[in-house]
């Protein structure tokens, strides 16, 4: 256990133990003082944090497939938000009578599109545990095939980028659809309560914000580990030269597969802690802008690290929030400039700036390229 | 095909043809090792030598032709990974080390030990792997440099960080490209003394335009031209073949 | 009544025949008006007749202006006037304005559903014979529809005077349509009738050769089950070949959008995010264009677009080197990190024209020549839709040539194939990437004015196309312009093909569900190119 422990970094120690402290400190600050005190969280500030560790998480689970294994997923977005949905059904279903159509069993949208039965897809989500299962299932099984597929007939570098981008936008145009059955355009809203604890409560949402926090501590933990064991090593390599892997006789493709299904089960399990906390779920989660987005908060915070991930999802989306609020016409003159900043000059991100080791080999600048680096540059004329 | 070659043999090509939109890279190639046999290959730049591991290590399909490991394993019909866990090791001729490992780390990714996703997250690490790395980096000199990262070593480090990768593999034949090119004078002798001590319990395949290394290994040589062999021999012998010296000198 | 009409078309014809005195003429069509003054259906329905068979050259304005219900009358004065579209009344005899009569002592000469046929017939018949083509060719398919028997002799003097063959076939297939459904007709007339209507073959002659199937048996209805067949297959025909046409025209958007793609992305390698971005400005120059035209010489609009098209060129060019010049070039070799890069890019300038525009539509005109469709064969096909294929092939060849032929294209040719080579041999790479960077943006730009012709212009035109760009570049394999013109056009067709059975949103998905499934088969494309560059 403690030759384990050795493997985590200071950062990640660091992190780790202030996600506790807050996972403790936010619940007593927001319930058990009174209002008017000093130390009073408002609610809604503890709903706003806690989706922003949701954020937090989905970007630790890209940075493990992008940041590691180079793989540089445009469709993250889209396993967030299946988790999402699964825990969405659940909640639906908690509704029952109180629905303003009050059908114990269909919810609102169905018996408004003049549904007569529960659709097979949403058979078994009024149990938690089912929802629980289908929350780790759904991302990791479609995670699962797409990477069998494209993993195996190699398809690398921005060729898999743009087909996980196509995959979220199949997927955007399905949900979409009202005969899919996922509540169509609208989603699925109008949340009431989660075993049992009202949704809107602050008791719950302060408890919904530990979780989240707890689960977060735990990833990065568990990733740290990963990424640390000769697996992670292998993953590294991965990125550096893929074709130099092969040849010392690692088969790549089920090391990427392995590590982009784990990543996908992550994002699925952030976007299941998303949706209770801000009460809606529909198909605009697909959207590949907010994959890209997710892809932005890691290169912000620092590619590799994981606690950079993290914290470049939380400092993207309260400059979003501030900006969003103060000055709306200038966020996306914001984000675009933060995009090309640092890509140009901050290529290790923050945690690249105050850390010393290198998190991911400096690209190639012109002249020649070496083989097997190349790989991660899957452009003929790239390749320079 | 030659049953008899072919089962006497740890690899055998056949009339190996390679074409790359039109060019031909290797026609008609032929080529058999045997057990426990150096071979040195020399060959003017473009003749196929590099083509020619590519096809041995499964990076390329060959348009026609056979290629035999061990007297049995159709090669043709693997992946890199399959052909590199039967005991293929290659070094590239430029050299490829995985530049954010450190030097200690690109032993330890290369050392013989199960390759499954599975192994390499929860196994655990065998109980001589530690010394193995250090007797692996005491030969190719690079122990007091175990924590640098491979990025920022010398040219010649790297390569024989390499070199020391493909030990750590332990394969039954070893193919080397250009293992000396921007080594000095005497980090080549040491090179051809560490080939000739590997090539003991090994089967190695170099390539090599340094006459004085491949003259220095003192093993058979064969010329390669345009994609076939040219000639075949002691390097005496091959060197006096006045098609060899057209080639060589004809251009 | 029938009768009646026949008579007074036969009527009709003998006059227009035999071109009886003007006096006469001017006689019958005083008296003819008259019948519409006592409010009886039935001198109503005489005065329509006669006013058609008086051949004066008001009798189709009026009996048209009785047709839209502004045909009125005055008991007293036993005048008649047509009120024009301001409600003024003419006077309906000279068609001059009537002075000095109120609005209050008009009454509407009224019509019931029989009188109504008994318009269309006079208005069939008297258009027939118009001087106008156009308006005899639209009084046969009208005639052809309504199958009036009335209008029967009027046909065959207008078949007998008719030069122009389309009029002709029309008239004839008119006519055909009359004896097919009567009865009366005898059986070998009727069935040289079903077979001109088989010929003509299309929606019309369908439902008419339906009804006779239904109404009759014998031989009769063999013919017309036959020729039910027959058109079926036909029409199967044509409607695929418009679906063809259809996915050609889809074809050739996605070709526009994709094709400066297939230079920064597929010859450069640079993965640009922002290409939407290029073509949004590009339908945005063509706005502030037209904006310009309509505010400072509006003579000049039918020539929008030819000036838009040049200047979105050099706008989104210059915008193109500049992205290179300042951003693109330092991120060389690192393809995902010019991704995000020109991704930010795309925000900015998103919302740079957003704030510049406004986030709603912008009104984009189509000049005349855009606008309108014609019929070829069985196919609908719209002017703008032609000109855009068009469009599209001549910026792929103008393309090509410029590749090929010209010393730029040959330099840039060489860059991306062996930069340290050619830039041995005296290139100036950096120059030749900028302009190349350039050519793909402006091309981009120019698929925008085409796209404004028929997407809405507003910021986000741009993001609708990024995706199935790539997805057209990377089907048809990076580095090949044919391979993205075939990509193009296949994807085109195939999306219309589905539309019918899976709907668009659908179809869509499962063109993107082939792609990925395809490029996992063949990583490189439909045309890909071998080789250590692309390899590596
Ligand atoms: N992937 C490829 N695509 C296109 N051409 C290739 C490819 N690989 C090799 N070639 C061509 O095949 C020929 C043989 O190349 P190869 O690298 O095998 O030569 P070599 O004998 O190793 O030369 P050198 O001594 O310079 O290393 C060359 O002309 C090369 O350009
Ligand atoms: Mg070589």
């Amino acid at each position: 256990m403690s030759q384990l422990l050795t493997r985590v970094d200071r950062r990640a120690h660091i992190a780790i133990l202030l996600l506790i402290a807050i996972a403790v400190l936010v619940p007593v600050l927001a319930l058990a003082t009174p209002p008017r005190s000093l130390f009073h969280l408002p609610p809604y500030l503890v709903a706003l944090f806690g989706k922003y560790l949701c954020f937090a998480l989905l970007a630790v689970a890209l940075d493990l497939v992008w940041g590691y294994c180079g793989i540089l997923s445009l469709g993250h977005g889209a396993f967030f938000a299946l988790g999402g949905y699964c825990m969405g059904m659940y909640l639906m279903r908690q509704i029952g009578t109180r629905g303003v159509y009050a059908d114990p069993i269909l919810p609102d949208f169905m018996v408004f599109l003049n549904m007569k039965a529960l659709p097979v897809t949403w058979w078994g989500f009024n149990h938690f545990p089912y929802a629980l299962l289908m929350i780790v299932l759904v991302p990791g099984v479609l995670a699962f095939a797409f990477g069998w597929f494209a993993f195996r007939s190699r398809v690398t570098g921005v060729y898999l980028s743009i087909i996980t981008q196509a995959m979220t936008y199949a997927l955007l145009l399905a949900f979409f659809r009202n005969d899919m059955g996922f509540g169509g355009n609208n989603g699925l809203t109008d949340f009431k309560d989660i075993l049992g604890f009202n949704v809107q409560s602050d008791a719950t949402r302060a408890a919904l914000f530990a979780i989240t926090a707890i689960v977060l501590a735990a990833t990065l933990l568990i990733a740290q580990l990963i990424v640390t064991s000769k697996f992670g090593k292998v993953l590294i390599a991965i990125r550096d030269a893929e074709s130099r892997t092969r040849f010392i006789g690692y088969r790549v493709e089920n090391y990427k597969l392995a590590v982009f299904t784990l990543s996908a089960v992550l994002a699925g399990i952030a976007g299941a802690l998303y949706v209770p906390q801000v009460g809606i779920i529909n198909p605009s989660e697909f959207a590949p802008t907010n994959s890209i987005e997710a892809v932005i908060w890691v290169a912000i915070g620092g590619r590799g690290t994981l606690v950079g991930g993290a914290l470049g999802a939380v400092l993207v989306n309260w400059g979003k929030t501030y900006f969003t609020g103060a000055l709306p016409e200038y966020w996306l003159f914001a984000l675009g400039l933060l995009f090309i900043l640092v890509t140009l000059f901050l290529p290790q991100g923050i945690v690249g700036l105050v850390s010393r080791r290198r998190t991911i080999p400096e690209a190639p600048r012109g002249g020649d390229v070496e083989e097997g680096k190349v790989d991660s540059a899957d452009v003929p004329a790239a390749a320079r | 095909m030659d049953q008899a070659t072919l089962t006497r043999s740890l690899l055998y090509l056949d009339g190996i043809n390679v074409t790359f939109d039109g060019y031909k890279a290797l026609r008609g190639l032929s080529l058999t090792l045997e057990p426990g046999e150096m071979r040195a290959i020399i060959g003017p730049n473009g003749a196929g030598k590099t083509t020619m591991m590519d096809v041995i290590t499964g990076k390329t399909r060959p348009d026609e032709g056979d290629v035999y490991f061990g007297g049995s394993q159709d090669l043709t019909q693997l992946d890199e990974a399959t052909i590199a866990e039967l005991g293929i090791g290659r070094k590239f001729q430029k050299p490829t080390v995985f530049e954010s490992h450190t030097v200690e780390d690109n032993i330890l990714l290369a050392l013989k030990a199960p390759r499954k996703a599975i192994a390499t997250l929860f196994g655990r690490a065998a109980a001589d792997q530690q010394s193995r790395i250090d007797r692996i980096l005491e030969t190719v000199r690079l122990s007091d440099h175990r924590d640098r990262f491979a990025a920022d070593l010398s040219h010649g480090q790297k390569q024989w960080l390499e070199i020391g990768m493909l030990l750590a593999q332990d394969p039954k034949l070893l193919l080397v490209d250009e293992p000396v090119a921007g080594m000095t004078d005497s980090e080549t002798a040491q090179t051809a003394l560490l080939l000739k001590a590997i090539a003991e319990d090994h089967s190695v395949i170099v390539v090599e335009h340094d006459m004085d290394f491949v003259r220095e290994l003192g093993v058979k040589v064969t010329v390669l031209h345009e994609g076939s062999v040219l000639a075949e021999g002691p390097l005496e012998a091959v060197s006096a073949d006045p098609r060899v010296v057209e080639v060589y000198l004809g251009r | 009544m029938r009768v009646r009409n026949i008579a007074a078309l036969l009527f009709l014809t003998f006059c227009l025949c035999t071109g009886l005195i003007a006096n006469a003429h001017a006689q019958s069509f005083e008296e003819a008006l008259a019948g519409f003054t006592t409010d009886e259906y039935s001198d109503t329905d005489k005065a329509i007749t006669e006013l058609a068979a008086s051949g004066n050259p008001r009798a189709a304005d009026i009996i048209g202006a009785l047709q839209d219900g502004r045909l009125y009358f005055n008991t007293d004065a036993k005048k008649v006037y047509i009120k024009d579209k301001s409600d003024v009344p003419q006077d309906a005899a000279t068609g001059t304005p009537a002075s000095g009569v109120s609005a209050d002592d008009l009454s509407p000469v009224r019509l019931n559903n029989r009188l109504r046929r008994t318009v269309d017939a006079a208005l069939g018949g008297l258009t027939l014979l118009s001087n106008d083509p156009g308006r005899r060719f639209d009084a046969a398919q009208s005639v052809f529809k309504s199958r009036e028997e009335s209008a029967l002799s009027a046909l065959d003097t207008a078949i007998g005077k008719e030069t122009d063959p389309r009029i002709k076939r029309a008239l004839m297939e008119a006519r055909a349509a009359i004896l097919a459904s009567k009865t009366d007709a005898a059986e070998n007339v009727r069935l040289g009738a079903i077979e001109t209507i088989r010929a003509r073959g299309d929606q019309d002659a369908l439902g008419l050769l339906s009804g006779i199937a239904a109404a009759s048996e014998g031989p009769l209805r063999n013919a017309a089950q036959a020729g039910i067949g027959a058109i079926q297959a036909k029409l199967a025909l044509w409607n695929n070949l418009q679906n063809v046409w259809y996915g050609l025209s889809l074809g050739s958007v996605l070709l526009l959008a994709a094709i400066g793609l297939a230079i920064t992305f597929g010859v450069m390698g640079i993965i640009n995010m922002a290409h939407g971005e290029m073509v949004m400005i590009g339908a945005y120059t063509t706005f502030v264009v037209q904006e310009y035209i309509r505010s400072h010489n509006p003579a000049l609009f039918g020539m929008s677009l030819f000036i838009a098209i040049p200047l979105a060129f050099v706008v989104t060019g210059i915008i193109g080197i500049a992205i290179e010049r300042s951003i693109i070039r330092f991120l060389y070799g690192r393809p995902l990190e010019t991704l995000l890069a020109t991704f930010g890019l795309s925000l900015i300038l998103q919302q740079a024209v957003r704030t510049i525009f406004g986030a709603n539509n912008r009104e984009v005109g189509a000049p005349a020549f855009m606008s309108g469709t014609f019929d070829f064969g069985g196919l609908a096909i719209t002017y703008g839709r032609m000109w855009i294929i068009a469009f599209a092939i001549i910026v792929f060849i103008a393309l090509q040539l410029v590749l090929r032929l010209t010393p730029f294209g040959l330099r840039m040719r060489a860059v991306t194939q062996n930069r340290r080579m050619a830039s041995a041999m005296g290139i100036d790479t950096n120059r030749i990437d900028a302009l190349a960077f350039g050519l793909g943006s402006g091309i981009a730009g120019m698929a925008g004015v085409a796209l404004s012709q028929i997407d809405n212009v507003s910021p986000n035109l741009g993001q609708s196309y990024i995706i199935d760009s790539f997805m057209v570049v990377v089907f048809g394999g990076v580095g090949n312009l044919w391979g993205t013109l075939v990509a193009a056009m296949t994807l085109g067709v195939a999306n219309k093909f589905l539309e019918p059975f899976a709907g668009a949103v659908l179809g869509k998905i499962v063109l993107l569900i082939f792609i990925i499934l395809f490029i996992q088969k063949r990583p490189r494309g439909l045309f890909a190119l071998k080789g250590r560059a692309v390899e590596a």
